[in-house]
């Protein structure tokens, strides 16, 4: 216990880069989710195919795999376009950037999935009366299907978001200075590595049920309007 | 042999003129990504197995045991499932050689300073916490029903659960465990973390020993969907089969009728 106060410091600056690349990648994932479920619900073809593509393809790769691909690979491929067409010099992709784009890209398929069958459920006959009432395709998207989306999404949300969570972990493998590796590099030095693991599970636990906390919160928002069993 | 010197030779010219990918590096490694998709496979399906025996009893009791049984199992449970696998491993495997105990223990030089045994704790115990929380939520589900009659046939409690919570728990889990067998796949490239050879870590290897940015997890990434495929592939047959009462109407009867019309 002492041990782990004498490093409390360097193990803050990891919680705070765990949970700042927690908080974007779940932003991109909402906007690749929602891009997606859309994709998947339109009328055409071609956009669904891509759409169902898209969540296929992300449920059958391993994330740090995926996650490797884009850290290794993305940098030498944005270094050979550069140089192709000389229109940037060297770049380099660092691990927070390649952590925030493959996770967002990743739990974007899971949200997909989720907002889809959050649309679903609304009933249809709403977005009629809607359309009949003469809104336009935003006002009835910000008007009726959007806090509705919310209230039906929010349980799989919840789940998705504590399963990114723990996903950032991984992200310390590439090397990323985050909790984990933090931890690690406390536990090595000192020769202390249970101690400091028990430390990082810990830690974990408590950002998960703070999260439980919000999110129970804005359950009971989105939900007040529906009668409780 | 001459079909196989044309398609090494075609292998090779591609690599050389247009493809960014070097194609016969991965022919020449074949053989090692098949070790390494062996141990993912070895490590993910032992997890499941053994997890799998750890989570019936528990799921059992903690749908039907005495009050304290099940707290205590929850606190398992949610420490399991609430903390990062990668952390888990790390614990097991870094953290336990902090004990004077357990490096003097018998234990230490067979199991717990191998990376293999390592891994397979680690990965057990997690598949095993989420496999009792859903199998308690099937096990509950049972219709009162089933319940009361099997108790008006005069069964015992054992036989009960064996003949008719079990099996139709078992079927509503499905769904649910096929999930759980793709997640526990995806958990296992952890295992090239610490050291192991398996799909990833091949993949790492070739990528570390060639100098390389996609080739070796590419490879990796295109034998992890194939089996990925085959386990849905799997389910979706198991589903068929032990499902098949709960299918909508006419959509099994439906297939004869409309070959003859």
């Amino acid at each position: 216990m002492q041990l782990i106060f004498e490093y409390r410091q360097i193990l803050l600056e990891g919680m705070l880069v765990t949970v700042s690349l927690a908080v974007l990648s779940l932003i991109l994932s909402v906007i690749c989710g929602l891009t997606g479920a859309f994709a998947k619900l339109s009328s055409r073809r071609g956009i669904r195919r891509a759409g169902n593509s898209y969540t296929t393809f992300v449920r059958s790769v391993p994330d740090l795999v995926l996650m490797m691909l884009i850290f290794y690979g993305g940098q030498v491929m944005l270094n050979d376009i550069g140089r192709l067409t000389g229109l940037w010099g060297y770049i380099d992709v660092n691990q927070f950037l390649a952590g925030v784009l493959t996770l967002g890209f990743i739990f974007g398929a899971y949200m997909a999935e989720t907002f889809r069958g959050a649309i679903l459920a609304i009933p249809r006959g709403q977005i009629e009366a809607a359309m009949a009432a003469g809104m336009s395709p935003r006002q009835i998207f910000v008007l009726i299907t959007w806090p509705q989306m919310v209230r039906y999404a929010l349980p799989s949300f919840t789940n998705n978001w504590l399963v990114l969570i723990k996903s950032t972990a991984l992200v310390s493998v590439i090397g990323l200075h985050d909790l984990v590796w933090n931890a690690f590099a406390a536990g090595r030095t000192t020769h202390k590595l249970f101690t400091f693991m028990i430390a990082v599970l810990f830690i974990y636990l408590v950002i998960t049920g703070i999260s439980d906390l919000i999110l129970r919160w804005v359950d009971r928002r989105y939900s007040a309007g529906v009668k409780r069993a | 042999m001459e079909t196989e010197r044309t398609f090494f030779a075609y292998l090779r010219h591609i690599s050389e003129t247009t493809s960014p990918l070097d194609f016969v590096l991965i022919y020449d490694n074949l053989d090692r990504f098949v070790g390494g998709a062996l141990m993912t496979l070895q490590l993910t399906f032992l997890a499941l197995f053994l997890g799998g025996l750890l989570a019936v009893p528990m799921a059992i009791a903690r749908a039907y045991g005495r009050p304290g049984w099940s707290q205590a199992i929850w606190c398992y449970t949610y420490a399991f499932r609430g903390t990062p696998l990668l952390v888990q491993t790390y614990l097991f495997y870094f953290g336990l050689g902090q004990f004077e105990a357990v490096r003097n223990s018998f234990l230490w030089g067979p199991v717990l300073s191998d990376p293999w045994w390592c891994v397979l704790i680690a990965f057990t115990l997690n598949t095993a916490a989420y496999t009792t929380e859903f199998l308690k939520g099937a096990i509950e589900t049972t219709p009162a029903g089933e319940i009361e009659a099997s108790k008006a046939c005069g069964m015992s409690p054992f036989t009960r659960m064996r003949l008719v919570v079990l099996p139709s728990a078992f079927r509503r889990a499905l769904p649910a465990y096929s999930n759980e067998v793709i997640f526990t796949l995806h958990g296992s490239v952890i295992a090239s973390t610490v050291t192991l050879q398996d799909l990833l870590g091949v993949g790492r290897w070739l990528n570390g020993r060639y100098y390389l940015a996609y080739e070796g997890f590419i490879t990796a990434m295109v034998f992890y969907m194939g089996i990925v495929l085959l386990i849905s592939l799997l389910f979706r047959m198991a589903e068929k089969r032990y499902l098949r009462h709960l299918r909508p109407r006419g959509a099994d009867s439906a297939t004869p009728a409309q070959a003859t019309a």
